[in-house]
């Protein structure tokens, strides 16, 4: 059973200085809070593990938390640039940051093998491109019953999963629904995970495709209504399309971003 | 912008419409792709199929989605299945027809970059957003289609580094490296539509939007352009394709 606590006492708890960290949400479901909640913390050295890094990992990166990132999609959907990745790719700002770069389908099974206690997992992928030259986590392998030759990626088995949901019971069952992305596979790969929830309910009724992660299979849940914001939680709030289109100027500028850290700091953690 | 007034990404976005099929089971990047494809859905092609990334089959959005994920895909779907699903059960066994893709860079034998320009991998010039679904949808798509503005930054002799595969070095290398897809079929830009030459698969022009001259088209692109005998003008947009185009950028 998933104990349930604030969101500062889980992410200090659960978040330690040099971990492995997974934040998903494919689009949807980003578990924005928490990330919050970690720049706050001042967590430092994080090998930071995401599809699709978005905003929150900008801001995770800009903040200085960040040594490694392993992605593959480092956008900002619809809009551009994320401008302080690039930053620290580009210029080393405000530190150097090291890259283990994918494509989708690599890291959807990378995190497939994690969940499955396998050490890789095994795809069509990546033959002809120059991402295996420079990703260690990519080897080919002949299939040993038609020596066809396929493309091994290794198992994501990241130190701490976090992800956020619609909701979640007293004996901390997770429910969560639309775009369910990899946070699954996700919170089954990590040692440890924080789901972060809109509401905690006396019961879940049940709803058309949510799937449910098990209370025993979870470390903790915190209630953090609004956690996702400005991404989406479908049946909660929509996605703040112009927060989106914002960020780009906010993040293209040092100073700008540094402001918007001050003022995250200064309105303190979430209750 | 009215109707009368016929833009070159309009021309790019009708003609990357007309290449899809009615029926076709669409894999769409966001952006232009995005764009055509619900132009070719609410037009000639009420059957195309949207698959979207994030996991959405059979995506039926009444507004453009600003992302792959915005929850107008996955309330208007057939399915809404995850990540890894979607990867190794739907593209991966080349149940899709039509991949879409974007690019940054685009080389004559249509490789196309996404990940770094300039400088070293590790140093580079510009850090672009990377792979995403693009290598795999480049593999194993029935086929590829391209679209992209065409320019001597974005067409080169060479890409800065291959993130999906078109043609490798030309004929025979996809056959070699065990790729599944034809490849990129059409290269469709602001100035007409490329495809590969059936000898060689290097990007030949094979017709131009109206207005748009061969020395324009040359000096767009990075190599030496061959220009296919008899190149002809892309039909221009109809009244009808403007009208549902317009709609679609103001809902």
């Amino acid at each position: 059973m998933a104990d349930i606590a604030p969101l500062q006492e889980s992410i200090a708890e659960l978040v330690h200085d040099g971990d492995v960290v997974a934040m998903e949400g494919f689009t949807a479901l980003i578990p924005f809070a928490a990330a919050h909640e970690i720049i706050r913390q001042g967590r430092r050295d994080l090998t930071l593990v995401r599809m699709t890094p978005d905003l929150v990992f900008d801001q995770l990166i800009g903040a200085g938390c960040a040594r490694r990132l392993i992605f593959s999609w480092g956008g900002n959907p619809g809009v551009g640039s994320l401008h302080r990745f690039r930053d620290a790719v580009e210029h080393g700002w405000p530190r150097a940051l090291e890259l283990e770069e994918h494509s989708h389908a690599g890291m959807a099974n990378r995190y497939a093998a994690g969940a499955s206690g396998l050490p890789f997992g095994v795809l069509r992928g990546y033959v002809g491109t120059d991402l295996p030259e420079r990703t260690g986590s990519i080897k080919p392998i002949e299939c040993p019953f038609t020596g066809e030759r396929l493309t091994a990626v290794s198992a994501l088995r990241p130190d701490v999963a976090i992800v956020h949901a619609q909701r979640a019971d007293r004996d901390g069952n997770v429910q969560l629904w639309g775009i369910t992305g990899v946070q699954k596979e996700a919170v089954l790969a990590s040692s440890r995970s924080l789901v972060t929830v809109e509401e905690i309910v006396e019961e879940l009724d049940p709803r058309p495709d949510a799937i449910v992660l098990p209370g025993w299979a979870v470390t903790r849940v915190s209630e953090v209504p609004e956690g996702a914001r400005p991404s989406y939680a479908l049946g909660y709030y929509d996605r703040d399309n112009d927060a989106y289109r914002a960020w780009d100027a906010i993040s293209r500028d040092r100073e700008a971003f540094g402001r918007w850290v001050d003022e995250l700091v200064a309105a303190g953690s979430r209750a | 912008m009215s109707a009368a007034v016929v833009t070159p990404d309009d021309r790019m976005t009708v003609a990357a419409s007309r290449a899809l099929r009615d029926g076709d089971v669409c894999f769409v990047g966001i952006g232009l792709p995005s764009t055509a494809a619900n132009l070719a859905r609410r037009t000639h092609a009420p059957g195309l199929v949207l698959v979207y990334e994030s996991g959405c089959i059979g995506a039926k959005p009444t507004r453009l989605p600003l992302s792959i994920g915005d929850g107008e895909l996955a309330t208007t779907a057939d399915a809404v299945v995850g990540v890894p699903e979607i990867f190794n059960y739907w593209l991966q066994p080349g149940r899709v027809d039509v991949g879409f893709l974007g690019a940054a860079q685009i080389d004559r034998f249509a490789n196309i970059n996404t990940t770094v320009i300039g400088g070293t991998y590790d140093a580079p010039k510009v850090r672009l957003p990377g792979a995403g679904g693009a290598p795999e949808i480049a593999a194993s798509c029935r086929e590829v289609i391209v679209i992209v503005r065409q320019s001597p930054r974005t067409f080169v002799e060479k890409v800065d580094f291959v993130t999906s595969v078109g043609y490798g070095t030309g004929r025979g290398d996809r056959e070699r490296l065990g790729l599944p897809g034809r490849g990129p079929v059409k290269v469709i830009t602001d100035l007409g539509v490329l495809e590969p030459d059936p000898d060689t698969c290097e990007l030949t022009m094979t017709a131009l939007h109206e207005g748009v001259s061969v020395d324009e088209a040359r000096e767009a692109t990075g190599w030496d352009l061959r220009i296919a005998p008899g190149v002809g003008a892309t039909p221009a947009p109809s009244g009808e394709e403007l009208a549902a185009l317009r709609e679609l950028a103001a809902a």
